[in-house]
C-alpha cells in the first residue's frame, strides 16, 4: 500500500519518492545510493516523530490509513460474529460489536468504526454514533455480563453525532446510561483508544478496568478545533488548543488517566500494522489475565475507586 | 394588596432617590428594585419576583438563579449543612487560552463568592432527610471540572451513608474545557456515583434547568430515576449552533426545549419552579415508601 503523507512529513515523502524512482530505474550500482537515501528517510522520520507536537499527533490519529476497529478485530480475534441493532430503532454502523474469541477465550468486543472510501464513510457516518449505536453497545454490554464474557472496546471517533434525530432520540441519555452501566458491569472491561477519542462519544464505550492508548492516538474533552473556536473565537488556533488541552497518550498517562501507552512503529501504526497487532495481542493477554484473576467484587470495587480518583482538586 | 401599594414601599416614600443623572435616560430606577421580564417585558417589583422564586408572575418565564438561591428555595429552612466545600479548584494543566484558567477561576470566585460551580447541602424536604446539589451556572457557566465531580460524588456518597434520596439541579454548559480530559472523566465519575445509589435502592431525582447541555446532560443529569425539567429550559447534548453548522439547516421551533423533550419521551414532567418542593416531596415520599404526611 502506498503511504499517504501528512503535511509535516514532506521531507520523508520526497526522500521515499526518490527511493522509488531509483528502484524503478533498476540500474546496476545504485543499490548504495538507495540504501543511503533509505537511511536518510528513516532518520528524517525519526527526527519528526521524536518531537511530534500535540496537533501533529492529532493528524496521525486521524490518518486515513490508520488501522480501524475492524482491522484490530480481524487481526486479534477468531470466530468473529458481528451482532447488529439496538432492537428499538436501527443498526448504527458507526459503532460495531459482537462476539469473538481471543486466544480461545470467548469475549465481547465493540468499537467505533470509520469508513475507508466515501461510500463507507457515509455509511459509517464518519465514525460518529447516534443514540442507537450506544444502545446497541449497551445491549452487548449486558449480553457480556449475562454470559460472563470479558469486554474489549476500541475507541476511534470524532465524537457523538450532533444532529436533530440524535437529539430527539436521546443522545445524552444513551451516553449517560452506558457510563453508569459500565461503571458496575460484572465482567472485566479493557478499553483502548486506537485513533481519535472524541469526548463523550468516545467515553460512552470507554469506562472500564484498563485504559490503554496507542502512542499516537488522542483523547480529548473537545476537539482542538472546537476548543479554539470557543476560547479563541478562531478555529485556526487548533494547534495551540491541542497543546494546552493535553490530549496525547503520554500526557494523559502522566495525569493518571491512562494505564499504558502502546508504543507504535516509527511513523505511526499505519506504517506497520502487523507490529501494532502483535504488541496489542500481547498486552491484551496480560491485562486480561490480571483482571480474570480478580473476583467480581474486587474487580468492581477497584473499578469504582479508580473512577472516584479521577480529577485533581485542592483542599480549602 | 393592590398593585399600587406593592409598587410604593415605605422606603421609597420616606427617602426619595438621589437625583438621576441626565445621561442615563430611562434607567433611573434604583438598581435591583425593579426588573423587566426579558420575555413579556412586564416591569416587576423585586420582592414580587422573589416571592415567585424569580418566575415572572405574568408570563411564567423562569429566570436563572444561583445555586444558593436554588437550594434556599428547595430545602426546609432548618437544618442545613453545606458539605464537600473543602474541595477547591486547581489548574492541573496550566491551561491558558487568551486568558489563564487561574485568572478565570479567580474572576469567577470574586464575582460569585463561590469556589466552584456546585453547592451541596444536607437538609430536609418537608421534614424528610435529603441531600441536594445545585450547579452554579453563574460560575463559569456551571461547567463540570474536578471540583464539581468531587462534590457531586460526595453528595451521592452522603446520601448512601444517610440512606436518603439525592436531588440534583443541573444548570451547565457541559464539561470544563480548561481541565481537559480530567473534566471528561467527571462524567464517568458522577455516573458511577449515581449507579451506586441506584444499586442501593435510593432515589435520585434530577431536575434539569436552563441550560443543561453537553457533558452534564450526558452523565448525571439524565440518570435520575425521575427527570423533571423547568419550563422552556434548553436541554441537550450538542449545542444548537454546532448542530446547525453540522447539518446546515434550520432547527425546528422549540428544539431542545423542555416541552420538546417531554414530547419525545426524554423526561417525566415539566414542573413550575414554584411547585418543585411539592412535586419532588410527593415523588420522594412514594419512592421511599414514607407515609403521605411526614
Amino acid at each position: 500500500m502506498k503511504i499517504s503523507y501528512l503535511d509535516f512529513e514532506q521531507g520523508v515523502a520526497e526522500l521515499e519518492a526518490k527511493v522509488e524512482e531509483l528502484r524503478a530505474l533498476d540500474q546496476p550500482g545504485i543499490a548504495d545510493e538507495i540504501k543511503r537515501l533509505e537511511v536518510k528517510a528513516r532518520k528524517e522520520l525519526q527526527r519528526i516523530y521524536s518531537k511530534l507536537g500535540a496537533w501533529q499527533t492529532v493528524q496521525v490519529a486521524r490518518h486515513p490509513q490508520r488501522p480501524y476497529t475492524l482491522d484490530y478485530v480481524q487481526a486479534l480475534f477468531s470466530e468473529v460474529q458481528i451482532l447488529a441493532g439496538d432492537r428499538a430503532f436501527a443498526d448504527d454502523q458507526a459503532i460495531i460489536g459482537g462476539l469473538a474469541r481471543f486466544n480461545d477465550q470467548p469475549i465481547v468486543w465493540m468499537g467505533h468504526q470509520k469508513g475507508r472510501d466515501t461510500k463507507e464513510k457515509i455509511q459509517r457516518n464518519f465514525g460518529m454514533p447516534r443514540p442507537e449505536g450506544y444502545r446497541k453497545a449497551l445491549r452487548l454490554l449486558r449480553l457480556a455480563e449475562r454470559f460472563q464474557l470479558p469486554v474489549f472496546t476500541f475507541i476511534d471517533t470524532p465524537g457523538a453525532y450532533p444532529g436533530i434525530g440524535a437529539e430527539e432520540r436521546g443522545q445524552s441519555e444513551a451516553i449517560a446510561r452506558n457510563l453508569a452501566v459500565m461503571s458496575d458491569l460484572a465482567v472485566p472491561i479493557i478499553c483502548t483508544v486506537i485513533g481519535e477519542g472524541g469526548s463523550g462519544g468516545a467515553l460512552a464505550i470507554g469506562v472500564g478496568d484498563r485504559m490503554l492508548m496507542l502512542e499516537y492516538s488522542v483523547y480529548s474533552v473537545i476537539s482542538p478545533e472546537g476548543c479554539a473556536s470557543i476560547l479563541w473565537k478562531d478555529a485556526g488556533m487548533a494547534a495551540e488548543a491541542a497543546e494546552t488541552l493535553g490530549i496525547t497518550a503520554r500526557r494523559l498517562q502522566s495525569l493518571g488517566l491512562v494505564d499504558e501507552v502502546l508504543v507504535e512503529p516509527m511513523g505511526g501504526a499505519h506504517r506497520d500494522p502487523e507490529a501494532v497487532f502483535t504488541l496489542v495481542r500481547e498486552r491484551f493477554a496480560q491485562h486480561l489475565d490480571e483482571l480474570k484473576a480478580m473476583d467480581t467484587s474486587k474487580l468492581l470495587t477497584t473499578r469504582y475507586e479508580r473512577l472516584m480518583h479521577y480529577g485533581v482538586v485542592g483542599a480549602a | 394588596m393592590s398593585w399600587f401599594d406593592r409598587v410604593l414601599p415605605p422606603k421609597i416614600k420616606k427617602k426619595p432617590d438621589p437625583q438621576p443623572q441626565a445621561t442615563e435616560n430611562k434607567r433611573t430606577v434604583p438598581e435591583g428594585l425593579w426588573s423587566k421580564c426579558p420575555t413579556c417585558q412586564t416591569v416587576l417589583y423585586r420582592t414580587e419576583l422573589e416571592e415567585n422564586l424569580f418566575v415572572c408572575p405574568n408570563c411564567g418565564h423562569h429566570q436563572r438563579i444561583t445555586a444558593r438561591q436554588r437550594l434556599d428555595f428547595f430545602l426546609d429552612a432548618e437544618p442545613r449543612l453545606e458539605i464537600a466545600k473543602e474541595y477547591v479548584p486547581v489548574d492541573p494543566l496550566r491551561f491558558k487560552d487568551q486568558k489563564r484558567y487561574k485568572e478565570r477561576l479567580q474572576e469567577a470566585q470574586t464575582k460569585t463568592g463561590e469556589k466552584d460551580a456546585m453547592v451541596v447541602m444536607r437538609g430536609l424536604l418537608h421534614g424528610r432527610p435529603v441531600v441536594a446539589a445545585a450547579f452554579a451556572f453563574e460560575f463559569m457557566g456551571g461547567s463540570m471540572g474536578s471540583v464539581v465531580g468531587a462534590r457531586f460524588a460526595r453528595a451521592a456518597e452522603t446520601a448512601l451513608v444517610d440512606r436518603c434520596p439525592l436531588v440534583c439541579f443541573s444548570a451547565s454548559g457541559g464539561a470544563r474545557m480548561q481541565e481537559g480530559l480530567l473534566s471528561l472523566m467527571q462524567m464517568a465519575k458522577t455516573s458511577a456515583a449515581v449507579e451506586r445509589l441506584a444499586k442501593a435502592g435510593l432515589p435520585f431525582v434530577s431536575v434539569l434547568t436552563d441550560p443543561t447541555m453537553g457533558g452534564v446532560s450526558a452523565s448525571l443529569a439524565t440518570l435520575g430515576d425521575v427527570l423533571i425539567a423547568e419550563p422552556k429550559a434548553l436541554i441537550g447534548f450538542a449545542g444548537p449552533r454546532v448542530i446547525e453548522q453540522t447539518i446546515r439547516e434550520k432547527l425546528p421551533v422549540g428544539f431542545q426545549r423542555s416541552e420538546y423533550l417531554l414530547e419525545h419521551g426524554a423526561i417525566d414532567q415539566i414542573v413550575d419552579r414554584r411547585q418543585l418542593r411539592t412535586v419532588i416531596g410527593e415523588i420522594l415520599g412514594m419512592l421511599t415508601q414514607s407515609s403521605s404526611k411526614p
